[in-house]
């Protein structure tokens, strides 16, 4: 699926001219017609492709809070995601949550405590009917055709409705500069990764399933970090590893009857138990 | 027209640079906010919309409420409304103005606004509702200009307003659906789920703006040559009293779905309202205040005798109006965010730049409405004297 | 004139106010500015190239890093390809900066002269200055 230059020129060019208009709409749209027509874009030919995206998380392959942390920061850190303190004002693509909090409605007060408080590393769904996505004023969220839900930064206006849409509280806004500093003068970004941006003041961000990394042939971080409790692949491919691991083990999705669909399948149970 | 607002008394000028001077301190403020970030206020991850949205609502309400006079002076030639029509379409767009502005302070990237025009997206109910506002506006502008000149030349309004005026009446209330959608079609916000918000929004915004409207127009009589007439205002309270009491019964529907069905998503922001949840009270004052405001408000003006008299009528009408601007406001607003999808509580309270930026949005309204209002007196003023001379 | 004492004063404030910025600016050198190119990366290029040539890179870099941003995020389309056939990968961070590592003395430059401010840099990573 590539976009050729002319193909971006007309799109571009009958914005400007809606959006703009001028006689140097006109001059740029000759000019650059005959410089670079034969200018294409392409996807990377290494990048990995799929039909949807999925996860399957396998809550009993990570024990301790040092295997959570782990995934938490291979993701935020490459990611030049802030570590803010406050939690009204917190960023956070991928966290760890208890099962009570995780899956409300679904504790009940005879269950052992051990699982109550169990642990779930919790981030975007990706949904395959994602409300923040159709609630999007100007689709900087939008849903890729592989199942990847995008953020466009560029384009936020920063209006929220999206976090007011999200059932899965997946979004943070960026209440403060996330170059800024806090109180003690700590810088929020403690190591900035110098390859990838980060954000400024007044957009919501979030888990893009690392689609820089899928479009240059890399697995999600936190799927490469986990040591095989978090298994990513292709959840239309009945060959994948994760339909395998969704068709033998027992998987629940939160909120699903929210109607979203969620990508993010929790393995519960082995096999023997399903 | 305008050079009726360039000549005043005394005390209008003082009016006049008094809002100015709030309106100075808001923009300070809002530079602060620009710069700083929305971190600013006392919004968060969890509650991350609060008091701007809150006005918005509120505020969309009080616009749309102009329909109470359109529809029965143009639909039902009831001849009492045809004095003050225009100062119910004028504050509609002083209110029209202040909910675009709520928005515009709300965002986090403002300068990138335009990208709701250069990406636009039907699937988006914002995108709608930017639609309708700008919409109202226009059709408000218009046939209150329209109107107002026409009758400074005692001539009737021309044929070509007409059918907008007509259009206003159902565009009124497409502002007020659109917004209660904002709402309304998000997954897992149990107290914005429900089907009659729509109906709710509309019921409390046609108590609450004719409220104010009555406040206005015995304002205006107090300050001004230009009397209504109690019939018209008379005629307007019953309005309040039937649109409060309609209400408060949506209200207690609502109610009473979520606590007999006993489903605790449904229940907790309720709770969180009235009684608190997890300890978290922040709201529970505000909410028994609304609530008693709304029974005295509604006691008081069901009763012929104390609607009637025009010493407790306004106090009446600021109970009722208090009431819904509580309710609608903060209650819904913020209740909605609470549980947050964890069932876990975050409070919101707005700061203090944040009531800074929101008197500043109200001034410049206010501000529009004393422009507007005082252009309208001067035209009614004038024709009176004339009528008296002929 | 009625009034005719006032107007002439308003009228002159205004004027006064209007032309400001042409007096205030009067006599003050204003050199053309000259962004530089002499990157230790770009020094050790075989052929001194941007992705396209330089009177459209002049002209249109802004439209083209506008067109190369929506191709990543939305389309996920990262290799340019230039009309020779050369290949780039699509980057503003990664690619272009690390030819024109010298923000100050190339961005800077010219947007400073021409008073634009594109706010690129408040997520993009400035590459850190060399100064050679």
């Amino acid at each position: 699926m590539s976009m050729d230059r002319r193909r971006f020129l007309k799109i571009a060019g009958v914005s400007t001219v809606l959006g703009l208009g001028g006689a140097s709409v006109m001059n740029g749209l000759s000019r650059r017609g005959l410089e670079a027509s034969q200018a294409t874009v392409t996807p990377d030919p290494k990048g990995l492709t799929a039909k949807r995206w999925g996860f399957a998380i396998d809550v009993n392959k990570l024990g301790s809070p040092a295997d959570y942390q782990k995934c938490i920061d291979a993701c935020h850190n490459i990611h030049n995601v802030p570590s803010i303190e406050n939690p009204k004002h917190e960023v956070k693509w991928i966290w760890n949550e208890t099962y009570e909090h995780s899956f409300p409605g679904t504790e009940h007060e005879y269950m052992n405590h051990e699982f109550k408080e169990k642990n779930f590393l919790l981030l975007c769904n990706h949904c395959a009917q994602p409300a923040c996505v159709r609630v999007c004023p100007t689709q900087a969220t939008f849903k890729r055709k592989d199942g990847v839900v995008m953020q466009d930064m560029h384009r936020c206006i920063g209006c929220r409705f999206c976090m007011a849409a999200c059932p899965f509280g997946a979004r943070s806004f960026n209440y403060r500069d996330p170059r800024g500093k806090d109180a003690n003068g700590k810088p929020f970004i403690k190591v900035e990764n110098k390859t990838f941006p980060t954000r400024m003041i007044g957009v919501v961000e979030k888990c893009t399933m690392c689609y820089e990394r899928l479009a240059i042939g890399q697995q999600p971080a936190c799927a490469e970090a986990s040591n095989g409790a978090i298994v990513f692949g292709d959840l239309e491919d009945p060959n994948s590893e994760v339909r395998k691991i969704i068709n033998s083990k027992y998987t629940i999705r939160r909120k699903p009857e929210l109607g979203t669909q969620p990508s993010i399948y929790y393995v519960i149970g082995g096999s023997e138990h399903a | 027209m305008l050079e009726k607002a360039l000549t005043g008394s005394k005390r209008y000028w003082t009016w006049v640079i008094m809002l100015l001077g709030i309106i100075g301190v808001g923009f300070i403020a809002y530079m602060y906010q620009l710069q700083e970030g929305l971190g600013i206020t006392g919004l968060s991850r969890d509650v991350s919309w609060g008091f701007y949205i809150a006005q918005f609502t509120f505020l969309v309400g009080v616009a749309a409420s102009a329909v109470m006079l359109v529809i029965p002076y143009y639909l039902h030639n009831y001849k009492k409304f045809g004095k003050i029509v225009i100062l119910g379409e004028f504050l509609a767009i002083s209110a029209v103005t202040m909910c675009m502005l709520f928005i515009l302070v709300d965002m986090g990237q403002p300068m990138r606004v335009m990208n709701v025009v250069l990406h636009p997206t039907p699937n988006s109910v914002m995108f709608w509702d930017a639609v309708v506002l700008n919409g109202y506006l226009f059709i408000n502008l218009i046939v209150g200009w329209t109107t107002l000149g026409a009758e400074r030349k005692s001539l009737p309004p021309p044929n070509w307003v007409k059918p907008l005026i007509y259009l206003s009446i159902p565009w009124a209330v497409s502002i007020h659906t659109v917004t209660a959608f904002l709402y309304a079609g998000l997954p897992g916000r149990h107290l914005w789920l429900t089907a009659i918000m729509a109906a709710r929004f509309l019921a409390s915004a046609f108590a609450a703006g004719p409220a104010l409207l009555i406040l206005l127009v015995m304002f205006v009589r107090k300050t001004s040559k230009f009397d209504a007439g109690t019939e018209a205002i008379q005629s307007l309270a019953k309005i309040v009293t039937y649109a409060m009491i309609t209400n408060v019964f949506f209200f207690l529907l609502e109610v009473f779905t979520a606590m007999y069905s006993n489903i605790p998503g449904h229940m907790h922001p309720i709770k969180y309202l009235f009684v608190g949840l997890d300890g978290h009270t922040n709201l529970v004052p505000f909410m028994w205040t609304a609530t008693v405001l709304a029974f005295l408000g509604i006691g008081l003006l069901v009763n012929p005798a104390t609607r009637k008299n025009e010493s407790i009528l306004p106090f009446a009408l600021i109970a009722v109006f208090i009431s819904a601007w509580i309710d609608k406001g903060m209650g819904l607003v913020v209740g909605g965010f609470i549980p947050n999808p964890f069932e876990k509580v975050t409070e919101y309270s707005p700061t203090i730049p944040e009531l800074a930026i929101t008197l500043g949005v109200y001034a410049v309204g206010f501000l529009v409405l004393t422009v507007l209002y005082k252009v309208a007196i001067g035209v009614k003023e004038d024709n009176a004297y004339d009528t008296g001379h002929h | 004139m009625y009034n005719g004492g006032k107007i002439i004063a308003g009228m002159l404030v205004f004027l006064a106010f209007f032309t400001f910025p042409f007096y205030y600016n009067l006599g003050k050198a204003n050199a053309r500015p000259e962004p530089k190119l002499n990157t230790p990366v770009i020094q050790q290029l075989a052929e001194k190239k941007c992705v396209e040539s330089r009177d459209f890179m002049r002209a249109e870099h802004m439209q083209l890093l506008n067109d190369w941003r929506d191709s990543v995020v939305r389309d996920n389309n990262r290799i340019y390809k230039n009309r020779e056939g050369k290949e780039f990968s699509i980057s503003l961070q990664n690619t272009c900066m690390n030819c024109h590592s010298n923000k100050k003395e190339f961005c800077d430059k010219c947007h400073n002269y021409m008073a634009v401010k594109p706010y690129c840099f408040s997520c993009h990573i400035e590459p850190k200055e060399n100064k050679s």
